[in-house]
């Protein structure tokens, strides 16, 4: 699977409540969620984000809350994949088991800059700044988070396997 | 091996397990919000089960925006109550039957030690104290763990923290784990579990490991674990929960880091916004004005951080032009609180009681937050916008400095306020 999109920037310790504040979380509806996403620390990413963009952001991406809402809202609002140094671990397991694409790659979190066309290979870990020209490896999946990402979810994982 | 390895193996199946490794874990709880469920609960169908796998290990727990806040936080609470009555969930907990969730289970005795416990919000991890493997995960995994009693985990590698000492007056769990998080970062135990081990352990209440334990995930942690004690057993006991699993860490138990703490070195602290990790000494801070303070939620709302709260607040005012909300956790201590006397302490002073209710903690409700408006709290988060405004500020700190900060107006050491006094 590849993708394409322009780059939105955002630092270390991107919490999930600035990836969707609480004050919204007194409903599940995705698109709702994603209506607001990142509203306190970018006001225009909702206005600006366009159907396969690219999130880049530093280390810890995700910390705090457990709300799976978090990487609901960033899928629904049109975002193809999250890039960065580190992810905190809820983030993390929640992005896979909803299938939201994320990679781990310090280098590119570190070069890769705001409004760059970047392409993504999801099968390779492969990630190419086309605004730059510059190729990164992105750190590969474990073979058994590959299985649930192939399996579509870990609710089908679960049905062929338990 | 260590308790996090050997508590996960024998969930597993396994005779033993290593870091890094992939295993699929039978669930002794699984535990879900009114914010976290009604995602779990639309998930839940998805697992091809028609029933929960066993009735008596779920928990539902509405307290993020109970008393339901607006008619959507109502529906979403229909939702989880009318999922529980369908599915037949013994630890469905109503208004004024509830409370947080994280004070509430450990006291209905539904965590013993041993067990391995998952739970759709991420200060799940306070069980730790009760010597479980507990973790916050989101609500696919909810689903999961109520469909199948299974969750998969890494299993982590694990960060050894040796206490020594004893804690000085007003120092409390709270002030150890945010100059722990202070020391570590936010994310210096990120994907990792902690342990904490040591002679400083048995100078530490229940209470304290609670709240030390809730913290955890602060520093990015996936598990906040202390040994099992005399203390601990008879918690336990007390609390009803059933036969505990003691499982104790190896002489040559491998940890990834270990970090040595000194209790009687742990000072006053508070974490300036917006990061946990952005620890201060309180005694380094008394420019900083306020204008609300706090004092509940999971991280400290127990018995013992309402008796601190009063032991401040007895005779003392809360200054003028501050609003200084106490939020006892759970209908039992609240029931406490009252029978012991500390509720005519908060109302004398001017402070204002509400029902168990994580509200304003994550910027729900009962004390938000307007444009550059400063709280001093005793909850777990001070990010951007987590308590109203994304300009207002919360810091962090325990029920001593935010009821002394509460007196003052200003963050103060409670030790200073014989000298306000006189």
């Amino acid at each position: 699977m590849i993708r394409e999109g322009s780059v939105f920037r955002y630092g270390d310790n991107v919490d999930t409540d600035v990836i969707i504040p609480a004050r919204y979380l007194n409903t599940s509806d995705a698109k709702e969620l994603a209506s607001h996403c990142m509203e306190d620390i970018d006001s225009d990413f909702v206005k600006n984000v366009r159907e396969g963009d690219i999130i880049v952001a530093g280390r810890n991406f995700g910390c705090g809350s457990s709300r799976e809402h978090a990487p609901l809202a960033i899928k629904t609002a049109g975002v193809s994949c999250v890039i960065a140094t580190s992810f905190a671990r809820i983030f993390y397991r929640n992005s896979i088991n909803i299938g939201l694409p994320i990679l781990e790659c310090e280098e590119a979190s570190r070069e890769i800059k705001a409004g760059d066309k970047v392409k993504v290979d999801f099968t390779s870990g492969k990630i190419t700044d086309l605004t730059s020209g510059k190729e990164y490896q992105a750190e590969p999946f474990p073979p058994f988070m590959q299985d649930l990402i192939n399996a579509g979810g870990l609710a089908a994982y679960m049905k062929e396997n338990y | 091996m260590n308790m996090t390895e050997k508590i996960l193996a024998h969930g597993a199946g396994l005779s033993e397990v290593h870091p890094g490794q992939l295993i699929m874990a039978n669930l002794d709880m699984v535990l879900g919000n009114d914010i976290t469920s009604p995602v779990a609960i639309r998930e839940f169908p998805k697992f091809g089960k028609s029933h929960v796998f066993d009735k008596n290990k779920v928990a539902l727990v509405p307290d993020h925006f109970v008393p339901n806040k607006d008619i959507k936080a109502a529906e979403q609470c229909a939702c989880v109550r009318a999922f529980a009555k369908s599915e037949e969930i013994k630890n469905y907990f109503e208004v004024g039957r509830m409370g947080i969730e994280h004070a509430l289970l450990p006291e209905k005795g539904l965590v013993s030690a041993g067990d391995i416990v998952i739970g759709a919000d991420s200060h799940t991890c306070t069980y730790g104290a009760l010597g479980a493997f507990s973790t916050g995960v989101g609500s696919t995994d909810m689903a999961c763990g109520m469909a199948t009693g299974k969750a998969w985990f890494k299993v982590p590698e694990t960060i050894k923290v040796h206490l020594t000492g004893k804690l000085g007056k007003y120092v409390t769990g709270k002030d150890v784990i945010l100059t722990l998080i202070g020391k570590i970062g936010v994310d210096g135990a990120l994907y990792k579990s902690i342990e904490f081990s040591g002679p400083g352990v048995g100078e530490l209440s229940m209470d304290d490991r609670f709240t030390i334990s809730n913290m955890a995930i602060e520093a990015g942690g996936k598990a906040g674990i202390f040994p099992v004690d005399e203390k601990t057993l008879e918690y336990l006991k007390e609390a009803g929960a059933k036969e505990p699993k003691v499982f104790v860490a190896d002489e040559d138990a491998s940890y990834c880091q270990v970090i040595d703490m000194d209790l009687s070195d742990v000072e006053l602290t508070v974490s300036y916004p917006h990061l946990p990790e952005n620890t201060h000494a309180v005694k380094d801070s008394s420019s900083i004005s306020i204008d609300q303070v706090v004092i509940g939620s999971c991280t400290n709302g127990r018995i013992s951080d309402m008796r601190a709260a009063a032991e401040i607040l007895k005779g003392r005012k809360v200054a003028e032009g501050v609003r200084c909300i106490i939020i006892p956790a759970t209908q039992k201590i609240w029931k406490e609180a009252m029978d012991e006397g500390l509720f005519n302490i908060f109302i004398d002073a001017g402070a204002v009681v509400s029902t168990p209710t994580c509200g304003p903690c994550l910027g729900g409700y009962m004390g938000i937050l307007a444009e550059g408006e400063r709280c001093v709290s005793t909850t777990n988060r001070n990010f951007v916008g987590r308590m109203g405004h994304v300009k207002s500020e919360v810091y962090l700190a325990s029920p001593y400095t935010a009821a002394a900060s509460a007196v003052t107006g200003h963050i103060t050491d409670p030790k200073d306020l014989e000298e306000v006094d006189r």
